[in-house]
């Protein structure tokens, strides 16, 4: 079994076994992540290039500190600081990054599909960081990580995705995986972010979020994207956070024990109670933690010789 | 470890092979050299054993087992794995598996006993002396093979040896172990 893909764009053409090569690789770099040394000779040599088109902070450092820690070398690129102010399109500025013997070049756009755009323009192997609407892989990845590690199984495992789903690559990519590794999948949120079809997904829709957490293991709560309030998706904020807000009160309806994730930035008192955020339940920031272990385990294994 | 990237994980047996140690061999020889490495190093204040994946790792539990039977006392066993220490990383098209390494000590100041099913051209042996001080800095690192082929292209030896059987390059030795569901025994294979 190996991972015979240049590029990482979507988790929907992913095999569950390579789904669960990439968690067992993160395995090993989660060893070293725990050591005093968190360096590991694999990549030496080899060229990574962050090109974010969009900002982000916890993503970019995530891959920035995998590649660090494989002792690749590491550009950052954003369209602030580049020519892409002057007008250059995306091919022209990867394909000058590529002239640069870039080996991986880690995407993040704001279009739905640059990423796929990128991969067949370039020869070097592209990493989606998201794209638009459309997917974000790896957090999927560190998602699937973060529950396995809790000794969770995927068989059967029933986990509720909560908020602004039509508008969320994390939750398209994790309903993907999610339902191929055998969970159920719930997604709950008010109609407006609900997009049509998505049951075609393999999810199960709910408008309710108190029935919808009834007996989940897992709680996935999205990012409340407050700068599409403007779009008229809910009435206000404080409705939202009553309707769709989880607290304590609400974590109980779910299965004794379950999980409570999010992807970050979060929202105090949005889309989560700060209780919540706070307590035992909440694997948040070990999903950050996990998050450069899983970036490791997919470098590694996108590195292999052209 | 045979640095044969095709070295299949249980054997096949289609192959033409030779036999070349049997089960009462390896374990006299395991018994050996577990003496061998009481007495070097005057019983086992400070040692520790490290198994390179994946033979190496099960001959070390066994070496530990001997050791435990002559001495009384349990030691420390670690399971290296040198995967990403390699040097033809950069040159191969898919990364091989990694598995996971798992050092439950400190080894720093420790006289560690590396253990490897074969010693072919050091390679291995290489990456795992790397693998090893990424982790801290023994007192001393020591060798323990099962089976020294020859055929060295780098500047190492091992401290123990079980046998030393002596090959062409076109063959391939393969040490079969219990553990990993096969008979005990080491065979030779012509590529």
């Amino acid at each position: 079994m190996s991972l015979k893909r240049k590029d990482l764009l979507s988790l929907a053409p992913l095999s569950a076994e390579e789904i669960t090569l990439i968690l067992q690789t993160a395995d090993s770099f989660k060893e070293v992540t725990g050591r005093e040394i968190k360096k590991v000779p694999a990549l030496r040599g080899r060229t990574v290039v962050n090109l974010f088109f969009e900002p982000s902070t916890r993503t970019r450092t995530s891959f920035e500190l995998a590649a660090k820690r494989l002792s690749a070398d590491v550009i950052n690129f954003s369209p602030s600081s580049s020519s892409v102010v002057k007008g250059e399109t995306l091919l022209d500025t990867a394909r000058n990054i590529e002239a640069m013997q870039a080996d991986i070049i880690v995407l993040r756009h704001s279009s739905a599909g640059a990423a796929e755009t990128l991969a067949r323009g370039v020869k070097s192997s592209v990493i989606n960081a998201g794209d638009g609407w459309h997917e974000h892989p790896t957090q999927a990845l560190l998602d699937l990580y973060t529950i396995r590690e809790r000794g969770l199984p995927f068989k059967g495992l029933r986990v509720a995705i909560v908020g602004d789903v039509a508008h969320s690559r994390v939750a398209r990519s994790n309903i993907h995986a999610l339902s191929k590794l055998g969970a159920e999948v719930r997604v709950v949120g008010p109609p407006t972010m609900i997009p049509k079809g998505i049951e075609k997904l393999g999810a199960t829709v709910f408008y309710n979020l108190d029935e919808a957490l009834r007996g989940v293991q897992v709680i996935m709560m999205l990012r409340l994207q407050l700068e599409r309030q403007g779009r008229a998706l809910f009435p206000t904020i404080r409705e939202y956070a009553r309707l769709y807000g989880l607290t304590g009160d609400r974590v109980k309806l779910a299965e004794a024990g379950a999980i409570v994730m999010h992807p970050g930035p979060i929202n105090r008192g949005v889309e989560i109670a700060p209780e919540v955020a706070d307590s035992l339940s909440s694997v948040i920031l070990d999903q950050v933690a996990n998050g450069v272990a899983v970036r490791m385990g997919i470098l590694y294994l996108m590195s292999g010789a052209n | 470890m045979s640095e044969s990237p095709m070295r299949p994980s249980t054997h096949a047996g289609r192959q033409q092979e030779r036999l070349v140690m049997e089960s009462g061999d390896m374990t006299r020889a395991m018994t050996r050299i577990a003496h061998e490495i009481l007495e070097r190093n005057k019983g086992v204040k400070d040692l520790a054993l490290v198994g390179i994946r994946t033979g190496g790792v099960h001959l070390a539990h066994r070496l530990a087992r001997r050791i435990q039977d002559i001495e009384g006392a349990a030691i420390p066993i670690g399971e290296l794995d040198i995967t990403l220490y390699r040097d033809d990383l950069a040159l191969r098209k898919e990364q091989p598996i990694l598995r996971r390494t798992s050092v439950p000590f400190d080894i720093s100041g420790k006289i560690i006993v590396l253990v490897d099913d074969v010693l072919f051209t050091g390679r291995t042996i290489r990456a795992a002396m790397d693998g090893l001080i990424d982790l801290g800095r023994p007192a001393e690192i020591q060798l323990a093979v099962l089976v020294d082929r020859g055929h060295r292209q780098l500047p190492i030896k091992a401290t123990y040896i079980g046998k030393n059987i002596p090959t062409s390059r076109e063959e391939n030795i393969h040490v079969l172990l219990e553990e990993a569901g096969d008979d005990d025994r080491v065979v030779i294979v012509k590529a």
